[in-house]
């Protein structure tokens, strides 16, 4: 694991604070206030603007986060193909509604915007990984398997 | 000038694709279909041909897609996921044709193509994304050559003339727009504007996916053109396979010394590009947003102007671009203006590539002519709507565009007649709606969007989308009021003139045009608490008719035992305990459930 003085020592500029941002994400799985006071002091950015920024984007999580991400696409296409019956599944196997995470801390579920594989809707995505064209079925045997259910 | 045979092996690339080769499409759609296992398959069965990784065709219908070509014959394979590869791998080893998954021999052939005329998408699905020798073979990098012997104005007054217009959504001269920063001296910059986030359009991730040098040479055009030494590409995190393939592209080109100093030998055109993510808002597609995102700040709009080419990043003029637009730049120059002029109507030039979805038959990414008619592309591309659905609307432009009624469908597609219909070209999305979708409920689902999506530095965004959302969920939970719709009206044309950008001024369109076209399923929603197309749950009732043969299994999966009878009678529902979840009605196997729209 990458210590938050090795990601920092790579961003020099303001303007890579998203970068940054989102590389300590990536390490540790949210942003941690220990983490975005060391960023001020070692960058000479305010709390305030690294705060601010943290809390704009949705991306960016001041909680941790399971060790996995399943996003379940909201956009039109996955709309008009009934993407809510999908929410239903993951309520229903897991437990899980919008930004929330497993008990174990394994799962977070995300409602995403579109993630642009609208010709195979309705789809979740796993990691990086899309699952498309999901029936009510096929979507409890993706999530059974990968959770091991 | 020096010759791009000294950078780049075109006749690697060419000799690769003249010969036997068999391909995968592994673009996301392709991903999510399972590609991925079948590329693997493919590549360990030693088939003793190349084997290559290529972007999406746009048939995404098709998925995974594998095209085999031997003895210069093409072979098109549908749906081969990875248990199917075996029969693939028969076809090429005996050099016969696999019947059972073959779709056609060539692109052309294929209705979907028929009136489809892919100048921009030239090499999307054929080429090799990563491989820079492969899209130099196909002409890649002509555009470039052809932009340096000219002088930067003449490139521009190229693009003036071609009469190309932004493919962002605005339609603005792409020239016109260059030619601001025409005279001012110092640093430039050039940004790509990748954050495509209108749900229901993924071009331009197609576009990066498949064949990002094409972009990355419309971007060096452009920066030559306006004088820029640095530039940025903008993208959306939720497309990580897009990200990946550009940060590859773009030191791919920095090994080959296609960016840097000097480039190609001509003296003083230097330039440098970078990816910037950006971390999931909705409002980072507008420009001065975007601006602000790159330079790390929260990502507000800031009123206009001054505009980006008087002061974009770090107050130096900035010119901002739409992925399409750069990679329509390359074909401009590739192909020249005789060629491209003749393509499109007067106003507007070339071809748009467009995302059709939603309930239609055959969904995927088409690039067509500016005036084609949307019933062409509804029907004679997308084949129409699925069996036992009749056709309602097409939705066109995401959240910000609005929709067009099945009696419209012969309206061109071009900026203008779009927005004089109430939606807009917008980046090219068009979601097909049927009967069974209600249009209350996709107004609805636009305004939770954008409600979501709004930054909050405005109020008439911020505080008008919330309400407007409340009065709309009024109407599709049942509790809505005829004043209600009224309300809606005059509050949508409010936040519509008072909005700070683009994303509040057109976050009411999806109402006023859905009122426009279907006031009538307002009015249902409102008075007769009625939802038509059986979306709405508190609208609707769950009955079992005399197909009902008393197997009790419906009683058996309804999870709160809203169903009760006895064996071998009628059973029945209990509409009280009812939550209109419709797993009866799906697990039936005497189709003896239906969903009735009155109360």
């Amino acid at each position: 694991m990458k210590t938050i003085g090795e990601i920092i020592s790579k961003y020099r500029d303001r303007s890579d604070l998203i970068d940054l941002l989102s590389e300590v994400q990536e390490e540790y799985g949210y942003l941690s206030e220990d983490n975005m006071r060391i960023i001020e002091q070692s960058l000479d950015i305010p709390l305030v603007d690294i705060y601010g920024v943290a809390t704009f984007y949705s991306s960016f999580k001041l909680n941790p986060a399971g060790r996995h991400i399943i996003r379940v696409c909201k956009g039109t296409a996955c709309h008009v193909k009934k993407a809510d019956m999908i929410e239903g599944v993951l309520d229903d196997l897991l437990g899980l509604r919008d930004k929330q995470t497993t008990e174990d801390g394994r799962f977070t579920l995300e409602l995403v915007n579109c993630i642009g594989a609208c010709a195979k809707a309705p789809n979740i995505m796993i990691d990086d990984k899309v699952y498309g064209e999901l029936t009510k079925e096929k979507a409890e045997r993706i999530i059974k398997e990968f959770t091991g259910q | 000038m020096k010759k791009l045979s000294e950078y780049v092996d075109t006749e690697k690339g060419a000799k690769e694709l003249a010969g036997d080769r068999v391909t995968v499409g592994v673009a996301t759609c392709g991903i999510s279909a399972g590609a991925g296992e079948t590329l693997k398959a493919l590549q360990d069965a030693n088939l003793g041909v190349l084997v290559d990784p290529v972007g999406c065709s746009g048939a995404c219908y098709n998925e995974p897609i594998v095209t085999v070509k031997q003895g210069g014959v093409y072979s098109i394979y549908s749906h081969v996921t990875k248990d199917k590869a075996q029969k693939i791998v028969d076809a090429v080893k005996t050099g016969k044709i696999c019947g059972e998954l073959f779709t056609a021999h060539g692109l052309t052939e294929m209705d979907y193509y028929k009136k489809q005329q892919r100048i921009v998408m030239e090499n999307c699905g054929l080429i090799n994304p990563l491989s820079i020798e492969q899209y130099a073979a196909c002409g890649g990098f002509k555009g470039l050559l052809e932009a340096l012997l000219l002088e930067p104005k003449e490139v521009i007054d190229v693009m003036k003339d071609s009469r190309l217009r932004g493919r962002g959504g605005a339609g603005f001269s792409t020239g016109v727009k260059w030619s601001f920063v025409l005279g001012k001296t110092g640093k430039k910059y050039l940004i790509c504007n990748a954050d495509e986030g209108d749900p229901g359009a993924f071009m331009n991730r197609i576009m990066l996916e498949s064949d990002p040098f094409k972009v990355l040479e419309g971007m060096m055009i452009a920066a030559y053109a306006i004088g820029a030494d640095e530039a940025f590409i903008y993208m959306r995190l939720e497309r990580p396979l897009s990200i990946r393939m550009m940060q590859k592209a773009i030191s791919l080109l920095g090994e080959k010394h296609l960016l840097g100093e000097n480039i190609l030998g001509k003296e003083g055109y230097n330039l440098k590009i970078r990816v910037k993510k950006g971390a999931g808002a909705f409002v980072c597609g507008e420009e001065t947003a975007l601006m602000n995102s790159i330079m790390g700040q929260r990502g507000y709009p800031r009123p206009r102007p001054p505009f980006p080419a008087e002061k974009g990043l770090w107050d130096k003029p900035t010119i901002i671009n739409n992925v399409d637009t750069m990679a329509n730049v390359a074909t401009i120059m590739k192909i020249g203006l005789d060629r491209y002029k003749k393509i499109g109507t007067e106003k507007s030039r070339g071809t748009k590539t467009v995302c059709l979805t939603g309930n239609v038959k055959r969904p995927g990414v088409i690039e067509v002519p500016f005036g084609i008619s949307l019933k062409e592309i509804v029907y004679d591309i997308g084949g129409g709507t699925p069996d036992g659905t009749k056709f309602k609307a097409v939705q066109m432009g995401g959240p910000a565009g609005g929709c067009i009624p099945a009696s419209l469908m012969d309206l061109p597609l071009d900026y203008e007649p779009l927005t004089a219909a109430g939606a807009i070209m917008g980046s090219g999305g068009v979601v097909v709606m049927t009967d069974r979708d209600c249009m209350v409920d996709v107004a609805r689902y636009f305004m939770s969007f954008t409600q979501k999506e709004s930054c909050g530095k405005c109020t008439p965004c911020r505080e008008g989308t919330l309400r407007l959302l409340e009065i709309l969920e009024r109407l599709t939970d049942g509790s809505g009021k005829k004043e209600d719709i009224e309300l809606a009206r005059k509050l949508s044309i409010f936040i519509r003139d008072s909005s700070l950008c683009g994303l509040g001024q057109n976050a009411p369109n999806p109402i006023l045009s859905t009122m426009k076209y279907f006031m009538d399923e307002y009015v249902q929603h409102a008075e007769q608490k009625t939802c038509a197309a059986g979306v709405c749950k508190n609208m609707l009732t769950y009955v079992i008719t005399d197909k009902c043969v008393g197997c009790g299994n419906c009683a058996r999966i309804c999870p709160v035992a809203a169903i009760s009878g006895k064996l071998k009678t009628k059973y029945a529902i209990d509409d009280e305990k009812c939550i209109k979840c419709g797993e009866c009605m799906r697990n039936c196997a005497f189709k003896a459930i239906e969903k009735k729209s009155t109360p």
